[in-house]
């Protein structure tokens, strides 16, 4: 008994430790989405470019697609760009974007003067939209499936390897499915 | 040049705390006084390796040394020197040297006021300091030398975070890392004991002061820290919750229970398993508080530096030191002999209840620190645990304590019956009713629950801590009263109070805050609080570093003029950021505060926080005074006395404790 | 996370690219979204009395700002807590009760946007921690004085004598 008691303490710590040697692999900062598996939030925007039609939740279903919130005020979100040109040539995956709280004319010349990847762009100048779909910063990009639920979150810019060892193995097969 | 020369200044202290982690102990196990009679001139001469390390990186940051790194990073050619002084541990590396450093000056002191102690318990104490001071060293030269040279030197540095380009910030770090180290040295003295075998109550004499000294600098430096995020972050906040803060209020509360559980120990020779545990896990909390901030693992707002290998050396060192701590500890103390009894209603009791409260408090903080992490370890996903959590747990525990800090002085050792109890206290009770229903009274507009608790518990505190105070004095007349008591009894009292005073200062700043959140331009006038706040005019002011947008308001009460303050919004020209300097008006009662928001983008009204807060100055007031009360118990005579007396017998002494403990 | 933008309002300071390469995002968490703040929303919200006023208070109070990442909603002057505070007060006004507003936020944010975690399979041990412990505590006092109130042994004695002796000496 005796012995068990004083001995205590040391399990205690030595659990702890397993447990901060599991947090450092953790990254403090990544916040799931608690959208995965469910359908995508509603979604009733201005088209950026055409901006008498809209964007809508009805637009999101029957294919495999990244939706990729993004602002041309975002510096990170430039780097990206050229990712998503490229992705966008590879004809694999559908983007569509959602421009998050900006100014439509700068927005309007970025795409021109840097090509436009965006199968369609809605233009959320209020933020509502992010707020909506969970957003807490640009860029982030959410996978839907075919029914349009939301299967996958990349929280900051999509570097060309995270498309290669992550995201287009997971379009591939949801687009399989 | 200098750069290398603190860095082999940094290697040659590394190997005399080898040398002073090593020899000794072999020695107090050999029973060899020349081996032990190292410990003393290697803690001397790690304490000149690591100034002079210490001064060279301060010499690199005063002569603007950009071909250093660190200095790179964190200096210009612009910052003023105090800040060039204090830059030295504006980031992860230096504060790191600032920490070992510290913990060199504390077995320079342990080396130097422990002539009256036993030589085999002084090999054994330097020991696990020089063990302790090795695993930091070795942390510094292996993950953050702050020697490192840039090559090609940088034109200019890229400026020290203009956050901690401020007075109080130079400050709170090295007053709390005294206290955080300072822990180091009763748990040095719990180590050797159990090393020895021999827990006494000499050992907890040993240990009380050191231990009242770290809980005073940790006193200050939190109320440092508390009042520099009230000034300097501009919401007018004081306590966040924050996993750094939680680090640093984790080892105060362990602290606290441990100087109150040594006194018992020291007194009556109880609860030496228990205060043996304490010793150990306040230091642990220590650097887990470390471990913490500095790994990453827990994002917080004052976390300057994470780096994942620096945690895993961290968490290695950490396993190490308390690890072993407490297989030691599970081991040795299979057999104490458990001595001694105690009584249901005795100071005894009191005290171990008081333990009880702030060790479930410090364990209910780390567990609200850390559950995230588990739950996010477990991959249940991301929680947070917040001040609304810690407020509803921590407060219902400090209320129970609160009555015990005053009644239980006025416990006597051992036994005390209900009856004498009544008899010693009534007369205080009374006091204490009569002072608290006119407080109340002339409160009863406004008083919530909370601040009749607060009101409660503070009046509490005050009037028996006094009583208990008046006790002590009536046993001789005149002056001679006054000498008669102990300098440890003044502390003790004057400690409470000062508990007392922050908790006034906590209750009335937090019941009865106004504020307006509104936009104001020259010409405008806002009533708070019966304060008419003028909006004069703005202008820009140039600092030697910084641009700053300076507000004049002239604040009014009933037509008259009180005072003008001046807030500010500055632009530092270096790092571009914008930072708000908070005026404030302090006044016994109350502070006037107002911070200005980001310049307006069109037009000419500000954003502008206008803060009433009463009594705020109260919580940090209560803290120095609290400090005060440690200072006065450890310059009790009571030590000094009985470490001459025992230098007498120094010499007998070692002989026998050297024979008595052959293993 | 690194190379992950807030809001407009935190860029209208650019930085440099070597200032930001040596301080990295948490010096951005530190500096803009704690005091680089556009304070005071542009109209204050129009509560309809003094309660709702209370309700929106403690509600932003315990909501987490996400983007700052150790401030709450009321607290924090990032331009996503403007607009979340703005959601909030639309959401009261649409005349939801807080326990409906904070069921929306955590639908879209996740239990990681409440500072108070609510009672569930995963948080009992975190609330109930303190309890237990404090109980354990007191019982562990109990128990002591049961058994150690009256049996004086041979240690007591000496101990009293060794400290009258020093008491003496003194």
């Amino acid at each position: 008994m005796k012995r068990v008691i004083f001995a205590l303490p040391l399990f205690l710590f030595l659990a702890l430790v397993v447990l901060f040697m599991v947090g450092l692999e953790h990254d403090p900062r990544l916040i799931p989405s608690p959208f995965i598996g469910k359908p995508a939030p509603p979604l009733s925007l201005p088209r950026l470019i055409k901006d008498d039609q809209m964007l809508s939740r009805d637009d999101l279903i029957g294919e495999v697609m990244l939706v990729n919130f993004w602002a041309t005020w975002c510096p990170t979100c430039k780097g990206e760009h050229a990712v998503l040109m490229e992705i966008a040539d590879t004809n694999e995956v559908a983007i569509y974007g959602i421009d998050y709280k900006d100014d439509q004319i700068a927005a309007t010349a970025w795409l021109e003067r840097l090509g436009n990847p965006y199968r369609a762009v809605g233009f959320d100048k209020e933020g509502n939209a992010a707020i909506d779909w969970g957003v807490y910063g640009t860029p982030e990009t959410f996978v839907l499936d075919k029914d349009g639920i939301i299967r996958y979150k990349h929280v900051g810019a999509i570097s060309w390897q995270d498309w290669k060892e992550t995201l287009e193995p997971l379009v591939k097969q949801l687009q399989e499915e | 040049m200098t750069p290398e020369i603190g860095h082999f200044a940094l290697v040659m202290a590394l190997c005399l705390a080898l040398i002073q982690a090593i020899l000794p102990l072999w020695g107090s196990e050999r029973g060899s006084l020349s081996l032990m009679a190292v410990a003393r001139p290697a803690a001397y001469g790690q304490f000149v390796f690591l100034t002079i390390s210490y001064l060279a990186l301060t010499w690199a940051f005063v002569n603007h040394d950009f071909s250093v790194l660190y200095v790179a990073n964190n200096s210009n050619s612009a910052l003023p020197l105090m800040y060039l002084i204090s830059g030295v541990w504006g980031s992860h590396e230096g504060s790191m040297l600032l920490w070992v450093f510290i913990m060199g000056g504390w077995t320079m002191m342990v080396a130097l006021f422990s002539h009256s102690l036993p030589e085999t318990t002084v090999a054994r104490v330097l020991s696990v300091l020089g063990m302790l001071s090795v695993g930091l060293i070795l942390f510094i030269l292996f993950t953050s030398n702050p020697f490192e040279r840039l090559i090609p030197a940088a034109v200019d540095g890229a400026d020290l975070n203009p956050l901690l380009q401020d007075p109080g910030m130079a400050f709170h770090p090295p007053v709390l890392y005294m206290g955080y180290v300072g822990l180091s040295v009763p748990f040095a003295f719990a180590i050797a004991a159990l090393i020895g075998g021999r827990l006494d109550s000499a050992w907890a004499r040993w240990s009380r002061p050191w231990t009242i000294t770290a809980w005073m600098f940790l006193t200050l430096g939190i109320t440092l820290g508390s009042w520099w995020a009230y000034y300097e972050l501009g919401w007018g906040g004081w306590w966040f919750w924050d996993p750094v803060e939680n680090a640093s209020f984790m080892p105060w509360l362990t602290g606290t229970a441990l100087i109150h559980s040594l006194a018992v120990t020291e007194k009556r020779g109880l609860f030496r398993g228990w205060t043996v545990l304490l010793a150990i896990i306040a230091f642990s909390l220590s650097l887990l508080g470390t471990f913490l901030v500095r790994s990453g693992v827990l994002t917080s707002v004052h976390a300057f530096a994470t780096d994942p290998t620096r945690g895993l050396f961290i968490l290695a060192f950490l396993g190490i030191v308390i690890g072993g701590s407490l297989i030691l500890y599970a081991w040795r103390m299979q057999t104490l002999r458990a001595v001694g009894e105690f009584k249901p209603l005795s100071r005894e009791t009191l005290l171990l209840l008081n333990n009880v409260l702030l060790v479930t408090a410090a364990a209910s903080i780390l567990i609200g620190t850390i559950y995230p992490l588990i739950i996010d370890a477990l991959g249940k996903g991301k929680i947070s645990v917040g001040p609304p959590y810690f407020n509803s747990i921590f407060i219902p525990l400090m209320i129970p304590l609160f009555l015990l800090v005053g009644i239980g002085p006025l416990v006597r050792w051992r036994e005390e019956s209900a009856g004498k109890l009544w008899r010693d206290t009534h007369n205080i009770l009374i006091a204490f009713i009569i002072v608290f229903a006119a407080s109340a009274f002339l409160l009863m507009r406004s008083a919530s629950i909370t601040v009749l608790i607060g009101l409660f518990a503070a009046i509490w505190m005050v009037v028996f801590s006094l009583g208990y105070l008046g006790k002590r004095l009536s046993n001789r007349r005149g002056l001679a009263a006054f000498k008669g008591v102990s300098a440890s009894v003044y502390g003790m009292v004057i400690a409470h109070i000062g508990l007392a005073v922050t908790v006034i200062g906590v209750t009335f700043s937090s019941a009865y805050s106004l504020d307006h959140d509104i936009r104001m331009g020259p010409g405008d006038e806002k009533e708070l609080a019966g304060f008419v706040f003028r909006f004069e005019s703005i202008s820009q002011r140039e600092g030697p570093n910084y641009v700053a947008n300076v507000a004049l308001f002239r604040v009014m009460k009933e037509g008259k003029t009180l005072v003008t303050m001046t807030p500010e919004k500055r632009i530092y020209n270096v790092r571009r950021n914008m930072m708000t300097e908070a005026a404030i008006d302090t006044k016994l009662t109350r502070d006037l505060y107002i911070s200005l928001g980001n310049p307006p983008e069109e037009g000419d009204k500000w954003a502008v926080r206008l803060y009433y807060k009463p009594f705020i100055s109260w919580i940090w007031g209560g803290g120095v005074i609290m400090a005060l009360g440690g200072l006065l118990s450890v310059l009790d005579r009571r030590y000094r006395v009985a470490a001459r007396k025992r230098a007498g017998m120094k010499t007998a002494h070692n002989v026998k404790s050297i024979s008595v403990n052959p293993a | 996370m690194a190379g992950l933008e807030r809001d407009p309002g935190a860029l209208g300071q650019t930085i440099t690219g070597r200032m930001k390469q040596i301080t990295g995002i948490l010096f951005i968490f530190l500096v803009f979204f704690l005091n680089a703040f556009v304070y005071a929303e542009d109209q204050r919200f129009p509560f309809k009395d003094p309660e709702q006023a209370e309700q929106f208070r403690k509600l932003t109070k315990e909501l987490r700002c996400l983007v700052c990442q150790n401030q709450s909603l009321a607290d924090s002057d990032a331009p996503l807590a403007h607009d979340l505070r703005k959601k909030v007060f639309l959401m009261m006004k649409e005349g939801k009760t807080s326990d409906e507003i904070i069921q929306e936020l955590v639908a879209r944010y996740g239990e990681f946007v409440l500072y108070r975690p609510r009672l569930s399979k995963q948080t009992w041990l975190l609330w109930f921690a303190p309890v237990i412990v404090f109980i354990i505590g007191v019982f562990v006092i109990t128990y002591l004085v049961r058994r150690r109130s009256g049996t004086s042994d041979i240690g007591e004695r000496e101990l009293e004598t060794a400290h009258k002796l020093l008491e003496e000496e003194e």
